[in-house]
Order: C-alpha cells, then sequence, then structure tokens
C-alpha cells in the first residue's frame, strides 16, 4: 500500500488528510491520480490541477513512485 | 530562519534577527489579511500548510536568492490556522549591505513564495460560505 498525505480541497473532498492505495512500485504520478479519481470519484473535477510531491519535492507526471517514498497530492498552492 | 508556526508572528523579534553591522539595508515583508478581494468582505482566512515541505521550498528559495544576492541574513516565518482580518500571515526579513539588492532580495522571495511553496488558504466570506483558494 501507499500512503498518500492530503491537503486543502483534496482533503476536504476526500474527508481525511490520508489517502491508501494499492501500489507497485515503479507505477508513476499520473498513474497515482488516476487511482486516487477511481477511488475518490469527489477529486474528478480537480483532476488536471493536483500536483504530486514525492520526497518533498514536486514530481512529474512521468517521475516513478515506491510505496517507501514520502507522497502527497494537493491543489495549486496559494500561501502568502 | 525558516519557520511555520501556529502563534502570532514577532515581525520586531524577526526583523532583529537579520540586523548585522555587515548590513546597510533591512527590508521587512509582512503580508497581512485583506478585508475586500474583487468585491467581496472577507470575515478570515485559515491557513494550512504542509510543513516539511514548505520549509525545504523555502530554503531552496533562500538559497537561490543568495545566488542572485549579497544577503547576508534571511528570516520568513509563515503562519498557520485561523487569522483575523489585518493579522499577519507571513513575515519576510533580509539584510543587504544595499537598499537595492535587499528589495529585490525580499520582492524575490514572496513572489516566489507564492507560487511553490505549499500553503494554502480557504476564504470565510461573509455570506457565512467558505472557499479555498486554489489559482490556476
Amino acid at each position: 500500500m501507499l500512503q498518500v498525505k492530503l491537503f486543502a480541497k483534496a482533503r476536504e473532498v476526500v474527508g481525511s488528510p490520508v489517502a491508501e492505495v494499492h501500489w507497485t512500485d515503479g507505477q508513476t504520478v499520473l498513474q497515482l491520480k488516476r487511482v486516487l479519481v477511481e477511488k475518490h470519484p469527489d477529486l474528478q473535477p480537480m483532476i488536471s490541477r493536483l500536483l504530486v510531491a514525492v520526497n518533498n519535492d514536486y514530481a512529474a507526471d512521468d517521475a516513478p513512485i515506491k510505496t517507501s517514498d514520502e507522497v502527497a497530492c494537493f491543489p495549486p498552492v496559494s500561501g502568502g | 530562519m525558516i519557520a511555520m508556526t501556529n502563534a502570532p508572528i514577532d515581525y520586531h523579534a524577526l526583523t532583529e534577527s537579520v540586523r548585522s553591522s555587515q548590513s546597510g539595508a533591512v527590508v521587512l515583508f509582512l503580508g497581512t489579511v485583506r478585508e475586500m478581494t474583487e468585491g467581496r468582505r472577507t470575515m478570515a482566512l485559515e491557513y494550512e500548510g504542509y510543513p516539511q515541505m514548505a520549509e525545504a521550498k523555502l530554503a531552496e528559495l533562500e538559497s537561490q536568492a543568495r545566488s542572485r544576492w549579497p544577503i547576508d541574513r534571511v528570516a520568513i516565518m509563515h503562519r498557520l490556522g485561523h487569522l483575523e482580518l489585518g493579522d499577519i500571515s507571513v513575515a519576510i526579513a533580509v539584510s543587504c549591505p544595499h537598499r537595492k539588492q535587499a528589495f529585490e532580495a525580499g520582492q524575490f522571495l514572496i513572489d516566489e513564495l507564492k507560487v511553490s511553496v505549499p500553503i494554502w488558504k480557504k476564504e470565510n466570506w461573509d455570506d457565512g460560505t467558505t472557499e479555498w483558494v486554489h489559482p490556476n
């Protein structure tokens, strides 16, 4: 299983600060987005804008993810 | 110094922390909670952060700024949680030998913070609705 931290609107629509998904090491960021939306259809409207961070850095759609990575998924940032 | 906090930001102490005899200029930027946004009235803001990554991204921004300007000291603090109108959400203090460098470095840090540091704000409008601010 892969633990995915969720923040802001992504956390709210899923109803939890963490999502757990079945995972095979080497699957990519893009696959994670698809799996998350499948499991939590309420994420669908924001899928095109969701960002994924792996080990505290932004990750591109083709970046591979391992279950040992720290992974987070969230909408565009709005701090300041 | 880079930090997230749930407590009010002591911007006087933050400013003092960057002062030194090596620097002839200190610039302080404060972001504060504004009442009106495009005709709508804000009652309060909720800030949420991903502190570990936010601190890592801010450290990257500090090192980018140091590669561009002769920065002496930097202090960045972002508040999280519930903020009322007028409260300080972020404070950035920079010291440099000369003022132009300090202004430019300070502007760079706040501009980039808003683009890449994982912190989010949620509007509490005066009609009772709430809305996450997620720029395109």
